[in-house]
């Protein structure tokens, strides 16, 4: 039976969909079976960061409403064929389904593949419930910025009032120059705070900007990039791999020319 | 914690980093979050708290500060009332509080965890259509 884990953070644009792409890819990558459902009903947009947009035929609501197979309506990646996407719906709203639903359909994927992750919209209403409703493991988005921080506690509560035994934190777009001036809360300011356990730490990066250009997460890119070894690393935590932190506290430079030597070895 | 915040209150808030600003802004709002404590109950607790000990000593009213901090998903009552005078013997106490009902008059709160805080939704699912979930 595979693993359904939620990727939520109640504010939007924090790196949710960034986080579910390049981790579902960079799980697909470590040999895994991986099934990304998009549950942004209405505002879909994991099938663009993964570069499958024109490949979508049916969406979950068929799949829901009769009208299709769940197999139909699977997205294959070419890239990695173990990597397959179920896409949300475009033209209707959170609404639609039911978190009832949204069990159905996520269960019966734990069939067949090693991780389900569901990519969670912004906000804690339907769309929300339902994303979580299948859920036992939860990674939370946070950027270290105070009305984040304060979402994503409000989000830890509701989760842990739903059982959701796993809870742990990915803190997104930290700025290194920022925290060092006192200018940006740290790492570990935002996780004594929220008191869960981390996971990832990834760092404010253009080259995320760049990857979704071109619909090809950061993990697949041949490019070197801090942010896509950050995520790479937390693909191997979520495995149960005790991997080291990046110290994104040391001179930007010398992480990278480090990293960089070592890649090239 | 309460160094923290004896520290915030004497010291000023003049030479703080915006980092330090913004830590202290989010431990107090995410206190009221998880206590999910209404301002009406707030006011009645301080309210309440301040008429006893009144009966002691007597407070400075205008350097009042009550507030909820909060640190590893634990949340405290802090409260500062700047004391002007003992008093050489405590006031009567007020006959008893039949019109004042609820709170206990502690300076400790219970405590009260995330998951009390927390509100729970229910699962209302609907009678779904024949649905083939193979793969
Ligand atoms: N580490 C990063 N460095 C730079 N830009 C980033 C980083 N992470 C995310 N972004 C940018 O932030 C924006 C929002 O990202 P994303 O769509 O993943 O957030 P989201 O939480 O899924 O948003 P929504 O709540 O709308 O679903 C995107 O433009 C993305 O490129
Ligand atoms: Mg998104």
């Amino acid at each position: 039976m595979g693993r359904i884990i939620v990727i939520t953070s109640g504010k939007g644009g924090v790196g949710k969909t960034t986080c579910s792409a390049n981790l579902g890819m960079a799980l697909a990558k470590l040999n895994h079976s991986v099934a990304l459902i998009d549950a942004d009903f209405g505002l879909r947009n994991l099938d663009l960061l993964l570069g499958l947009e024109n490949r979508v035929v049916y969406t979950a609501l068929e799949v829901l409403a009769g009208q299709c197979r769940l197999e139909q309506a699977l997205v294959k990646d070419k890239r990695l064929n173990d990597l397959v996407l179920l896409p949300a719906a475009q033209n209707r709203n959170k609404d639609a389904v039911t978190p009832e639903q949204m069990k159905q359909l996520a269960y019966a994927l734990t069939k067949k593949y090693d991780y389900v992750l569901i990519d969670c919209p912004a906000g804690i209403e339907m769309g929300f419930q339902n994303a979580i409703a299948a859920a036992d493991e939860a990674l939370i988005v946070t950027t270290p910025e105070i009305s984040a921080v304060r979402d994503a506690d409000r989000v830890v509560g509701l989760l842990e009032a739903h059982h959701v035994k796993t809870i742990n934190l990915i803190v997104n777009r930290i700025r290194p120059a920022m925290v060092q001036a006192n200018d940006m809360m740290s790492v570990h300011d935002v996780q004594e705070i929220l008191a869960i356990p981390l996971i990832g730490i990834i760092p404010d990066d253009e080259q995320v900007i760049v990857a979704t250009n071109r619909g090809e997460p950061l993990v697949l890119s041949d490019n070197f990039s801090l942010s896509g070894v950050a995520l790479q690393n937390i693909a191997q935590r979520i495995e149960g791999k005790d991997i080291d932190f990046l110290d994104l506290d040391a001179p930007y430079d010398t992480i990278f020319s480090r990293l960089r030597r070592f890649f090239k070895k | 914690m309460i160094s923290d915040f004896l520290e915030r209150l004497f010291l000023g808030q003049d030479d703080t980093t915006s980092r330090d600003n913004v830590k202290s802004r989010l431990k107090i709002v995410l206190a009221q979050d998880r206590a999910n404590l209404s301002p009406e109950m707030m006011e009645a607790m301080r309210r309440e708290i301040v008429e006893v000990v009144s009966r002691y000593v007597e407070i400075d009213t205008e350097g009042l500060n009550f507030c909820l901090e909060s640190d590893q998903r634990a949340t405290a009552l802090i409260a500062n009332l700047p004391i002007r005078r003992i008093k050489l013997e405590p006031d009567p106490k007020p006959l008893a509080d039949t019109d004042t009902p609820g709170l206990d008059p502690q300076l400790e709160l219970p405590g009260m965890s995330a998951s009390e805080s927390s509100r729970g939704f229910s699962d209302d699912s609907s009678s779904p259509p024949d649905i083939d979930l193979s793969l």
